[in-house]
């Protein structure tokens, strides 16, 4: 099914496909031409993101333009170029051939863009060259001769400038144009362009930059003298760790009053629910599983938001791709490639962002390796689990300069990290049959980060968050929630029988667990907490508040909690507990994730094993070795 | 002959041809190589080595950057041009 029918009547639209090398601002003119009006998918089968939009143009008719994916050539290397060379060509089941293709080259860099553009014209279809950046080229002294430049290749070429608001002037005019002609030549192209030589396209694009911009100084793309910094092997370093340190910051302080405020609009719509419904199971659906559930989880759509705020800052301005040149040595000690370092980043907000950034790494078991180890990143769910039993159980005390507490938060962190950089090696001697993974990553020139970019960026972020929350975690959600209700407790049952959880399919089986997890000093209301903590992690907290008889709906069930929790656990059952959540099996979302990306139920599974087998190892390892140290 | 590999930091050169320089390296990425611009004439420039000063390295080409791992530069055959300090 192409998505192309879902936006409407669109089918009667004349088409255009942006075409381009990464980073020549392709997707920057895209936004340019269609605002807000775009739709993100997936091309069918593939994880390839399939943008669509609609530009206006100055006559009122509308045309669909399609984004496809940043290509070096012709010669498809990735899953990327392979759907673009398919969709270029018409090739792809269910997509159109575009009407017009649209190559979009940096002004800058023609002499590696055109390449691209010679191979375009050779599949002799309705060709159209944007210049872009043509702003940037011209304040460093270089002039394009526009119309030589159309007269070589045979097709119009217009300037344009992505990141000025009126910057597409010349190719909204020059579209209008093209689409005006009646459509009297029908194009007959050739099947498939043979593949080129690189060699002989190099010669023909040096023969036409002669032509079109003689004398062309030498540019001063790049800014050495900040790269002297930025990727000094030490002060590019302390940059980096600057710069991660102020993103934590971030996306753990400045989050909290609209997390706050999100938990009190939930809150409020639950007493309303309460208050208005009468008693029965419906309210008990809507308060205790859709609110509570969905609820716990859009909550950290600031967090994540936040995260990719500054994710998208720095993509913008062409660091991110020196930060995996700096740590690319370190992590191919372990098998992974630089390229791993952005999607394991999402991955301390939550690891469903993190494992669908993946795929901007080319090879497939570099990228399933960053997959099987993104989980291992502490993810913001296990915050509050943490803080509940850091807060009841590490005292309060200064070592040295640091609190203890915060120490110990810090710890947790570190043997996420640590633990990934370990299983990543394990995998790569499972997996890897050679140890070598081409990295060939291109370091743009840094640029002033385009607002629009970004604020568009957040808003596709944000869209693909809550249409999955609104789905499969929806979903999972009801599905616990029917099982840690029914069936109910008897109708001679009190408060004083213990808490009604334990006499649903939920409680049963955390009772049916408990013998598995004794041995880790969890106790029945644990491994009962644990069942419905397989949703979302978070729920955890409120799970054992449930259990522990305290009213979930009651914000402040963490510091009731913690009292409560000194009481009945030891020491060695908290730390137990605090090292089962380091590795904690994922949450099924996450699971479901991975099963969309790897395409295979294999994957899931074997996360789902191996992440059991570790938590269980580490909560009984601590376990022993607290109360060893405590007796 | 030298390899791209071999250049110290700062070096410019000419590209003469991309081929193989380990069994590891296969023809697919040869021609990626040649398709990011590593073609015989080029003009490229070693410009640093990532921290511990072996790989990865930055390689200016014609007007664009890329970091590079040991193994493909060594696929680089470069003739070493000797600059004025200019």
């Amino acid at each position: 099914m192409s998505h192309a029918r879902a936006l409407g009547p669109d089918l009667a639209f004349k088409s255009i496909a942006l075409v381009g090398n990464p980073n020549c601002g392709k997707t920057a003119l895209f936004n340019l031409l269609t605002g807000a009006r775009q739709k993100v998918a997936n091309y069918a089968g593939v994880t390839v993101e399939r943008k669509v939009g609609l530009a206006r143009l100055p006559n009122g008719r509308t045309v669909s333009v399609v984004d496809l994916p940043g290509s070096y050539s012709l010669t498809p290397a990735t899953a990327d170029e392979q759907v673009m060379l398919d969709v270029v060509e018409g090739r792809r089941a269910g997509e159109d051939a575009p009407d017009l293709i649209v190559a979009v080259v940096d002004a800058t860099n023609l002499r590696m863009n055109l390449r691209l553009v010679l191979e375009l014209k050779r599949l002799g279809r309705p060709l159209l060259v944007a210049v872009n950046m043509a702003d940037v080229a011209r304040s460093q002294g270089l002039k394009v001769d526009v119309h030589r430049l159309a007269q070589e290749l045979g097709c119009p070429v217009v300037e344009t400038v992505a990141v000025k608001h009126d910057g597409h002037t010349r190719l909204l005019a020059q579209l209008e144009q093209h689409f005006a002609k009646p459509a009297a030549t029908p194009i007959v192209s050739p099947a498939h362009a043979s593949a080129i030589n690189s060699t002989d396209l190099q010669r023909e694009v040096r023969r036409i930059l002669a032509l079109v911009a003689p004398m062309a100084p030498p540019l001063g793309r790049f800014q050495h003298r900040l790269d002297g910094v930025v990727m000094h092997p030490f002060w590019g370093l302390m940059v980096l760790g600057a710069v991660l340190f102020l993103i934590f910051q971030a996306v753990f302080s400045w989050a909290n009053w609209p997390m706050d405020a999100i938990k009190a609009a939930v809150l409020a719509v639950s007493n309303s629910t309460l208050a208005l419904m009468p008693a029965g199971p419906l309210r008990s659906l809507l308060v205790d599983g859709v609110y509570a559930g969905v609820g716990g989880v859009v909550v950290f759509l600031p967090q994540i938001l936040i995260l990719f705020f500054f994710i998208l800052l720095l993509e913008d301005s062409g660091y991110l791709p020196r930060a995996a040149f700096l740590l690319d040595n370190l992590m191919g000690k372990v098998g992974l490639s630089g390229r791993a370092f952005i999607p394991l980043l999402s991955s301390f907000a939550c690891a469903i962002p993190g494992i669908m950034a993946t795929r901007t790494i080319v090879n497939w078991r570099d990228r399933l390796v960053t997959i099987m180890v993104a989980p291992l990143m502490t993810c913001s769910a296990r915050l509050p689990v943490y803080a509940l039993l850091i807060g009841a159980f590490v005292p309060a005390r200064d070592v040295g300069w640091f609190s203890l507490r915060g120490l110990t938060l810090f710890g947790l962190y570190v043997a996420g990290v640590v633990s990934a950089m370990g299983m990543a090696w394990v995998y790569k001697r499972v997996w890897m049959k050679s140890a070598y993974q081409p990295l060939m990553l291109e370091l743009p020139p840094y640029r002033v980060p385009n607002l629009r970019n970004i604020a568009l960026g957040l808003w596709e972020r944000a869209r693909i968050f809550l249409r999955r929350v609104g789905g499969i975690i929806f979903a999972l959600m009801v599905v616990l929630w029917f099982l840690s209700t029914y069936p109910g407790p008897p109708a001679t049952w009190d408060a004083s029988q213990g808490p009604a959880i334990s006499y649903s399919v939920a409680g049963m089986l955390g009772h049916a667990l408990q013998w598995l997890f004794a041995p880790l000093g969890f106790n029945w209301q644990i491994s009962v907490a644990l069942v419905p903590g397989m949703a979302a992690r978070e729920v955890v907290v409120g799970a054992l508040g449930t259990v522990y008889s305290l009213s979930a709906a009651d914000r402040s069930v963490t510091d009731a909690l913690a009292p409560v929790l000194v009481q009945g656990w030891s020491l060695a059952t908290a730390y137990s507990l605090l090292a089962w959540f380091v590795f904690a099996p994922q949450c099924l979302s996450t699971l479901a994730v991975v099963r969309r990306e790897t395409n295979s139920w294999r994957y899931p599974f074997l996360m789902a094993l191996y992440l059991f087998v570790l938590a269980y190892a580490a909560a009984f390892a601590t376990y022993r070795i607290t109360l060893w140290l405590g007796s | 002959m030298t390899l791209l590999s071999d250049l110290p930091k700062g070096a410019h050169a000419l590209v003469e041809r991309v081929v193989s320089g380990s069994a590891e390296v296969g023809a697919a990425t040869l021609r990626r190589l040649e398709e990011l611009g590593f073609i015989s004439g080029e003009p490229v420039r070693l410009l640093r080595r990532g921290p511990g000063g072996r790989e990865p390295l930055a390689v200016q080409v014609g007007e664009t950057l890329f970091a590079l791992r040991l193994l493909e530069a060594q696929c680089i055959q470069v003739r070493h041009l000797e600059v004025s300090a200019a």
